[in-house]
């Protein structure tokens, strides 16, 4: 007997007890919890995200679709970036103002050469406010998962009210399991030793989250 | 389980060792309390934690109680995504397939993210031993490794360490592992946490192959997910060109929806953080991004002997956040490596005793590592009633009785040497169905500070003279709860 049937026959044993007509499974769980925690309006929503993304030490921007290009050029600037990696379906118009190095993330690159780039610019798949949480589902103005990762400094742009939602549970309604995904709440961080948080170990030490409101730049 | 721990001393006497030892309880008790501060906070925000937690049992439970069913779904639905599905029935058959499959690559190190599941089966010793070279990533599990130690707690391995011995360490060990500590590295966390960094970097960047565990796993869809802190997990996960993932049977959830129910209740329970800094998810694989081949190891170990026992069972609902460790008045006194099992705390005291059986001085004296006040019990955002399985257990130990070992029912005789206990068991018991005795019981003997957490009424104190448990804590630990949570519970 091989290990699956060997395994699945002790489940069905072990299981003996279970009757026949136990409730199925849309039966078995009451989901009387919370769709949203209060119920706060639109403004009032993308306020909560900016203030949770700030209280887990993102730095938050807000803009509009016009002041987008000179926001982001200034962001880089600032941080002193002398390159950035673009992902492919990334809006041009978005780092128009830059004069910056631009690299594209091709198949072929290595997590070496991703090393060696100080800055990345993102969209995302979208935020939750509750949690203070941007998620990327690899879509193409996002890319691979490993360029929000490798480089130290991630600058993610959210477009509200759209792409904000109040909770978890209404995260989970709109993102599709078949791709791959990132959760993100605030910068790489550490409790380790002696439970001080220290942030950056592993991923950017640095996350920029720029909410901008408008249309979306195209 | 893993061969790491054998010949460990039963938990009395590792107990009492590590009470005695002033750095490491004054290690613990400051995480422990600063944790515990934080969790109630986080859970307090969020007004139907009772309705989450009800949920999270019970999702659980209903996939416990149709587990061979969720099974076959998942490997179905692994398989259509692109990956590929292996099942151990034990931990030497886990280790020989993760072997095999890593030898197919060709490679001979491989970068691990922290998993209790590859600790368990005692993997990073079986890979050593042909001569492969598994590096654990997240910061804690690099301080243990490099420490040549063991990790004592769930989610802060490294918990009975201070700064000034993981500077120690770093100094002393990163050079014989790649890239050594930086000169003159101080014993500020930051400078430890770049040390780390860079030591780490070096391995992520040239690695062809990962290893990691899951804390869920989607039926309906063939999705796991990685919950942590650091990014080690990330670059684990997407920078090699083969992911295997070695991962526990109970560890599914039936559907999507359901992680809404668990991404909400288990930051909050084990970092008190509203979120984690980064939660990935994976179907299979996806062109072009991420690992190219990925492998699904299904491990028993165990798990199916738990299931069987119809009260212990709900020790399988378990999301390993160990918020029971940072309450219990035991594990703070006593640390995790009493517990001689990569599952420490409460959890610890009820999980290896199931999966190991209870033939073992250590295991058998696990269910007794406890004081019975149930604050694990409250604190467990999937309800499981710790003190009802430890009591169970206990009744196993001293009375003897059916259960069952590697899949087959047998019968069990009484543990030599607990004949006392057995009196004690009674006393339990009856205590378990009349609460307001056992406070009293408890309140009772924490103020006469010579007893507890070893005494319990009436017969119990059979059983305690026969035992040399961890020392009292100077307040009752129940005067203790109403004091430091004001009564604030927000549990069921
Ligand atoms: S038993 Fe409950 S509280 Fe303890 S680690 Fe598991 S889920 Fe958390």
């Amino acid at each position: 007997m091989n290990s699956r049937e060997l395994i699945l026959g002790r489940v069905r044993r072990a299981l003996a007890d279970v009757p026949r007509d136990d409730p199925p499974y849309d039966q078995a769980v009451d989901r009387d919890y919370l769709r949203e925690h209060g119920n706060l309006g639109v403004e009032e929503t993308v306020g909560l995200l900016a203030e949770n993304l700030a209280d887990y030490r993102a730095i938050v921007h807000r803009c509009t679709d016009d002041e987008l290009p000179a926001l982001l050029a200034g962001i880089l600037s600032a941080h002193g970036s002398a390159s950035v990696v673009v992902p492919p379906g990334l809006p041009p118009a978005w780092l128009s103002a830059a004069d910056i190095t631009r690299v594209e993330d091709r198949a072929e690159s290595t997590a070496y050469d991703l090393d060696e780039v100080d800055s990345v610019v993102t969209a995302c798949a979208l935020a939750i406010a509750e949690t203070g949480t941007i998620v990327l589902d690899g879509g193409l103005d996002q890319g691979r998962r490993r360029i929000t990762l490798v480089p130290d400094h991630h600058i993610c742009v959210v477009r509200v009210p759209d792409q904000v939602v109040s909770s978890v549970p209404q995260a989970f309604e709109r993102l599709d399991p078949a791709r791959a995904l990132t959760w993100i709440s605030g910068p790489s961080a550490t409790s380790d030793i002696e439970l001080d948080r220290v942030e950056g170990v592993h991923g950017p030490r640095t996350l920029e989250v720029v909410l901008v409101s408008g249309a979306g730049l195209a | 389980m893993s061969g790491t721990y054998l010949g460990m001393p039963a938990f009395p006497k590792a107990a009492h060792e590590a009470v005695g030892n002033q750095t490491l309880r004054a290690n613990l008790r400051h995480a422990t309390h600063t944790i515990r501060g934080k969790r109630a906070k986080a859970v307090a925000e969020v007004s139907d934690w009772a309705e989450l937690r009800e949920a999270g049992k019970r999702i659980k439970d209903h996939t416990l109680r149709h587990l061979d069913r969720y099974l076959v779904q998942l490997e179905e639905s692994v398989t259509a995504a692109g990956g590929v599905v292996h099942w151990a029935a034990d931990a030497d058959e886990a280790n020989r397939i993760v072997i095999d499959l890593v030898r197919m690559t060709g490679e001979s190190e491989v970068v691990k993210v922290k998993s209790m599941a590859t600790q368990e089966i005692g993997l990073n010793e079986a890979l050593e031993a042909e001569g492969i070279h598994a590096y654990e990533t997240d910061l804690a599990e690099l301080i243990v490794q490099l420490g040549k130690d063991r990790p004592s707690h769930i989610l802060v391995p490294a918990i009975h360490r201070n700064r000034g011995e993981i500077r120690d360490i770093f100094r002393r060990e990163m050079s014989e592992w790649g890239r050594p500590a930086p000169e003159g590295l101080t014993d500020t966390p930051a400078e430890l946490a770049e040390a780390a960094r860079l030591h780490l970097r070096e391995k992520f960047l040239r690695a062809k192959v990962g290893v990691s565990g899951a804390n869920f796993m989607v039926a309906e869809t063939g999705t796991l997910v990685v919950v942590e802190s650091e990014g080690n997990g990330r670059m684990c996960l997407t920078l090699p060109e083969t992911l295997i993932s070695v991962v526990g049977i109970e560890k599914i959830v039936p559907t999507w929806q359901d992680l809404e129910v668990f991404l909400q209740t288990l930051p909050r329970s084990s970092t008190a953080e509203r979120m984690n800094p980064y939660t990935s998810t994976w179907t299979g694989t996806t062109d072009g991004d991420g690992p190219q081949t990925f492998h699904l190891v299904l491990i028993d170990n165990g798990r199916t002997d738990t299931l069987a026992d119809e009260v212990g069972r709900q020790a399988l609902r378990c999301i390993r956040c160990s918020a029971c460790l940072n309450v219990c008045p035991v594990y703070e006194r006593a640390g995790g490596h009493a517990y001689g099992s990569v599952y420490p705390g409460p959890i610890g005291a009820i999980l290896s005793p199931q999966l190991r059986g209870t033939e073992s001085e250590i295991d058998a004296s696990l269910p007794y590592a406890s004081s019975l006040c149930g604050a694990c019990y409250e604190v467990c955002p999937v309800a499981i009633d710790i003190p009802e399985v430890l009591v169970h257990l206990r009744e196993r130990v001293v009375q003897g009785g059916p259960a069952t070992r590697e899949g087959t029912k047998v019968v069990l005789k009484p543990a030599k040497g607990h004949a006392a206990e057995r009196a004690a068991m009674r006393a339990a018991r009856w205590a378990f169905s009349h609460p307001g005795a056992l406070r009293t019981g408890q309140r009772l003997a924490s103020r006469t500070r010579r007893f507890h957490p070893r005494t319990l009424p009436g017969p119990g104190r059979a059983w305690s003279d026969t035992r040399d448990l961890p020392a009292v804590p100077a307040e009752p630990f129940r005067d203790w709860w109403q004091r430091t949570h004001g009564g604030k519970d927000t549990t069921k």
